[in-house]
């Protein structure tokens, strides 16, 4: 029997989901072992035209990690979609729009006037200088793809099947991921989730916690936390709460606070929305405004409850006039 | 006039691709080398609290997070006005160098090794680590993949997650290390000198033993004379984590040396409007162009570079093969771009070493890790020589420390100009009117720029590590004449 097709991509993201996959070691062999891997423009020599020559429906398994933020991202979404019966979103960019997704609290202007033009560094030329589509040389002409106003997750641009959180997965959800394949039982409701747990981020916290009372919020600098009781019994804030389970809770065992790279917890649609509720029941606090004022000591609420969900959020984007 | 495409060499973010035009006499006119992504960590880091960003911008590259994470440290270090307690100094630099050396290895082996170890020419589907592997030995191959493994797992206790790191915060460490923890890392330290020389003497046999590779390396096709960036230390060695900047020009003297809050005063970046990446260079030189020699501001900033620049290295035994490496090449500073290869494994033996030795510092286990700020937040830079370059990060805030500036010149970012150079150069030595342009052509093209490492392909630091590549000669009505795939 033919070994089951399998192909890696990597769109607007940083190469960790790819070293997660290489941090399987060994096992990676196993991985090349069981699947023929047609398609891992990181690893292998098959390009985008091989791809558009397969048949629609023959890559039998594609991980595709990194959000979608130009037009070379999203053909290739498409292109990878239409060839693959199952199609899962590989990591946090993929899954939610990640870090980059932080672009949608500014604009592609914003964002070129700055590295193009005022950047301390940048000569700026004759009124600026800025990237262009489509560039006449003197021998002929260039191209390079066109930049996105607004960085978006894959499901928000093709159909996907399955979704594998984390920044980056760690490697041994992948490996349960993959065994699960391999092992030929039935795969489970399109939509799900893969390689994490179905608890919260503090399921697996070894930490203390008692009774939250909070009426102080303190930021990661200030203080030189506890190491064995909670984070944010302590005043930190600790995403924790809104966090799936299934990264180990990697980040409160090294001491500092949970930043949410597993996204929601089950059964929740908007990460911070959650984080929100979660601390408003918390706070020490019963008068509205004695609520806000508590909780208007967090220093970054955006940036730190979307940190990796915001282009998958109910927000989606920050809209500047 | 006939268009050469070369799309994609696999990437930054995205991909690189190469552009080479040939005049109506079939030799090289031009050559464009072009960056299509951009993802603005500079403007949406502005509002972010100043000490995640050792947390966000990691995920510039998931290669090297490490370098990030360190540089963004520092650079809070530098905006809280606080100086970390030597513990914390020796577990940064500890990690620092335990990465350097996973880092190196898995380019060594896995990216520019296999043009050597199977050879420049060999079949596209050989010159992989797979073909390393056949022709050193399955030992071999898993002493590399036990060495990413061990390195990987120094990387999970120090840093927290063996990818994108979470412990250094500013003014010290969330997290120091047990006596136990550290006589396991002293245990794998060991190994990873025992691999260092291992790679050297792998580095003398298989390359500098065969004349031809050793012509390869020296001649004129893949030689630049440019400046040349590194971080020293207080004596002028090379120092991956601290130190000043020393830049040195195309006969070996200082042109200057800086300390990273004078980078402004020596670092400009010229924009080009057919492509995503800025070009850095030297602000007391002047852009003159993509060209080399003492008149342009062009630097490079790589493992040889860092060699070119120091006095000497850090360590005795990697001091012992750089006074070699100089002796045969034939004195500083050493141009030929492939010598980066040579360079990048004395490196590696030096990272191990200097991992050794700070493992056995009894302050090491030492449990005061922070220093909490007091000061008001200003700006501040911090400077990190990554594997492919210096990377310098610079931060302004606002009395509360919430980020209101930044500026970041990467890694790999300080070569685009020399990396454009070297395939332009290398296009025009390869390419001649009424030769074919075969497969191992487009290899050697690709060896010009792969001994920089570039971060394009920093994620190509994977398995079988060979760049795909099309390479396509248009006519001038853009019909198709002859195209290689691999």
């Amino acid at each position: 029997m033919a070994k089951p097709k399998l192909a890696l991509y990597w769109a607007a993201s940083c190469g960790g989901c790819e070293i997660a996959v290489l941090d399987l070691h060994a096992k990676i062999l196993d991985v090349a072992g069981a699947f023929d891997i047609v398609f891992w423009p990181v690893a292998l020599d098959f390009k985008y035209h091989h791809v558009r020559a397969m048949e629609d429906q023959s890559i039998d398994l594609c991980l595709f990690n990194g959000s979608i933020r130009n037009s070379e991202n999203a053909e290739i979404a498409h292109l990878l979609r239409a060839k693959s019966k199952t199609l899962v979103a590989f990591g946090s960019c993929a899954l939610e729009g990640g870090i980059p997704g932080l672009a949608n609290l500014t604009t592609k202007a914003e964002i070129w006037e700055y590295v193009y033009g005022e950047s301390p560094s940048t000569v700026k030329q004759n009124g600026g200088v800025y990237p262009q589509m489509h560039t006449a040389v003197p021998e002929g002409a260039i191209e390079i793809p066109e930049m996105w106003d607004t960085v978006k997750s894959l499901d928000q641009v093709v159909d996907v099947d399955y979704f594998v959180p984390g920044c980056p997965p760690q490697p041994e959800r992948i490996w349960e991921v993959i065994e699960y394949i391999l092992s030929g039982k039935p795969l489970p409701a399109k939509g799900a989730v893969l390689g994490a747990g179905e608890k919260t981020c503090c399921d697996e916290c070894g930490r203390t916690r008692k009774e939250k009372k909070l009426k102080k919020f303190y930021r990661p600098f200030e203080i030189e936390a506890d190491p064995k009781e909670c984070l944010l019994d302590q005043g930190i804030v600790c995403m924790g709460p809104a966090t799936r389970s299934g990264c180990g809770a990697l980040c409160t065992a090294a001491n500092v606070p949970c930043r949410g790279c597993y996204g929601p917890p089950p059964h929740v649609v908007d990460q911070g929305a959650k984080m929100v509720s979660a601390l408003s029941s918390i706070i020490d606090a019963h008068e509205p405004q004695e609520i806000e004022s508590i909780l208007d000591q967090i220093a970054d609420p955006m940036g730190t409850f979307y940190r990796f969900s915001l282009a998958h959020s109910i927000l989606r984007r920050v809209e500047k006039q | 006039m006939k268009h050469i495409k070369i799309d994609p060499i696999t990437r930054l973010e995205g991909h690189g691709k190469i552009d080479i035009f040939l005049n109506d006499d079939g030799e090289v006119a031009n050559t464009y080398f072009q960056i299509p992504e951009l993802r603005g960590f500079e403007q949406f880091c502005v509002g972010r609290p100043v000490e995640e960003l050792p947390r966000i911008t990691t995920r510039i590259c998931g290669v090297c997070p490490e370098a990030h994470h360190m540089a963004s440290a520092k650079a809070c270090d530098a905006v809280f006005h606080v100086d970390p307690p030597p513990t914390a100094k020796k577990l940064r630099q500890l990690l620092y160098n335990v990465f350097f050396a996973g880092d190196h290895t898995t380019h060594f082996y896995a990216l520019g090794g296999p043009d050597f170890i199977v050879g420049p020419t060999a079949p596209a589907a050989e010159r992989n680590i797979l073909g390393v592997v056949r022709k050193v030995g399955l030992e071999v191959g898993g002493k590399v993949i036990e060495m990413r493994k061990r390195t990987q797992e120094v990387l999970k206790v120090l840093g927290g997650k063996q990818t994108h790191q979470v412990t250094s915060v500013p003014g010290g460490v969330s997290k120091g290390i047990t006596v136990e923890e550290a006589t396991s890392i002293e245990e794998h330290c060991r190994w990873f000198v025992e691999f260092g020389k291992f790679t050297i003497q792998a580095f003398h046999d298989i390359v500098l033993k065969n004349q031809q590779y050793v012509d390869l390396i020296l001649s004129d096709m893949f030689s630049h004379r440019t400046y040349y960036m590194g971080l020293v230390d207080e004596n002028n060695r090379v120092n991956f984590y601290d130190g000043k900047v020393r830049v040195v020009d195309p006969d070996g003297r200082e042109l200057v040396k800086y300390s990273p809050a004078e980078y402004l005063d020596n670092i400009s970046e010229h924009v080009e409007p057919w492509t995503y990446l800025k070009f850095p260079f030297l602000k007391k030189v002047g852009w003159k162009g993509l060209v080399d020699g003492k008149d342009s501001g062009v630097y490079r900033a790589t493992p040889l570079s860092r060699l070119n620049v120091a006095d000497g290295m850090p360590t005795p035994l990697a001091q012992a093969e750089y006074e070699e490496m100089f002796k045969t090449l034939g004195g500083k500073p050493v141009h030929a771009t492939l010598a980066t290869h040579w360079a990048r494994v004395i490196e590696l033996l030096s990272a191990a070493e200097m991992a050794l030795d700070l493992v056995r510092d009894p302050d090491i286990t030492g449990t005061h890790i922070r220093a909490i700020p007091t000061q008001v937040p200003t700006e501040g830079v911090g400077i990190v020589e990554a594997p492919r370059g210096t990377l310098t990060h610079h931060y302004a805030t606002d009395e509360k420390g919430i980020v209101r500036k930044v500026n970041l010149i990467v890694g790999t970012t300080n070569n685009y100009a020399p990396i454009s150079l070297s395939i332009s150069k290398a296009a025009r030595g390869l390419i001649k009117k009424g030769s074919e342009v075969t497969e191992g052509t487009l290899n050697m093209i690709e060896m010009a720029f792969r001994a920089y490492d570039p971060c394009f392909g920093c994620a190509t630091h994977a398995l079988p590590g060979r760049m795909p590549l099309t390479l396509r000669i248009r006519d001038t009505d853009g019909t198709v004449l002859q195209e290689i795939r691999r």
